[in-house]
């Protein structure tokens, strides 16, 4: 148990982004059962104190924020929890952008504007890594 | 700016279009903004630094971000989610064209600027281009100011 199964015990998401109207959006399309509780954040600075706070297993990560950017704070996360599984949701269209992400640590990339089809397929995506061998 | 920069703009904005709503915007002729008054009731916009200097201009009318959040499953729509959503097609489009301009394209968080048109000045020192186009017969504008930096 422990480790290979992350969600089977807790599945706990963090969703960060400056638009309220993206986080809303999110949330909507979270059917898994795995995922009890959702919190979220609109700057990194938010989300690092609530990251610290809950320690999520899963979260989405805006890039392009006030206060503190996402790539920063994907190297925090990844410093304090290095197992959380991440995805960035970002306008950032370049893959110098994407490529350095996934260096510091994130495991999905999906480009806004975004359809409900192609997240609920990299939403699926995360959860089913989260809850499969590590 | 070249005619393929520009097209990267108008594709943003029926890439936004179709794959948030399933209907693409229909975008007109671009043109370069004269005297004429091209911001609505609502207006994101996005300072572009880097490699190049300059701003994009996102402006609806309330009715259309109503529908568009309608779209997203949105039911008790105030004056805040128009600001927010605004700012978010904007810097959206923005971001995306940097799969074009590359990662020196950077950009800005979203300032939002609600009516009073008379207000928001574009670069005179820049040429601001603006494309036209409908979603919903709703009719909205994206306006390009660009240029290398010097």
């Amino acid at each position: 148990m422990g480790a290979r199964t992350v969600l089977e015990t807790s599945g706990r998401l963090l969703i960060v982004d400056d638009s309220s109207t993206v986080r809303r959006s999110i949330e909507r399309h979270i059917y898994s059962e795995r995922v009890t509780k959702i919190y979220q954040a609109a700057n990194g600075r938010e989300a690092m104190e609530l990251f610290e706070r809950y320690r999520p297993e899963l979260v989405t990560m805006d890039l392009t924020m006030p206060e503190m950017d996402g790539l920063t704070c994907i190297s925090r996360m990844m410093a304090l929890k290095p197992d959380t599984r991440l995805m960035v949701i970002s306008a950032l269209g370049d893959a110098e952008t994407a490529i350095e992400a996934v260096e510091r640590g994130a495991n999905e990339y999906v480009v806004k504007p975004f359809s409900a089809e192609d997240l609920n397929l990299a939403l699926a995506n995360l959860i089913a890594e989260a809850s499969g061998p590590r | 700016m070249s005619d393929e920069e520009i097209q990267v703009f108008i594709d943003g904005v029926v890439r936004y279009f179709q794959r948030t709503t399933g209907e693409p915007a229909e975008v007109d002729p671009p043109y370069l903004k004269g005297e004429d008054s091209v911001t609505l009731d609502f207006t994101g916009v996005i300072g572009i630094s880097g490699r190049h200097r300059g701003a994009v201009y996102f402006t609806s009318c309330a009715e259309q971000l109503t529908e568009l959040l309608h779209r997203f499953g949105e039911t008790a729509i105030g004056f805040a989610d128009h600001e927010d959503l605004v700012g978010e097609v904007a810097n959206t489009i923005a971001g995306n064209a940097r799969q074009y301009f590359g990662s020196e394209f950077l950009i800005s968080v979203p300032v939002v600027l609600c009516g009073q048109p008379d207000r928001i000045s574009f670069p005179l020192c820049l040429k601001n281009f603006v494309i036209p186009f409908t979603w919903r017969s709703y009719r909205s504008y994206l306006i390009i100011c660009l240029d290398l930096q010097p």
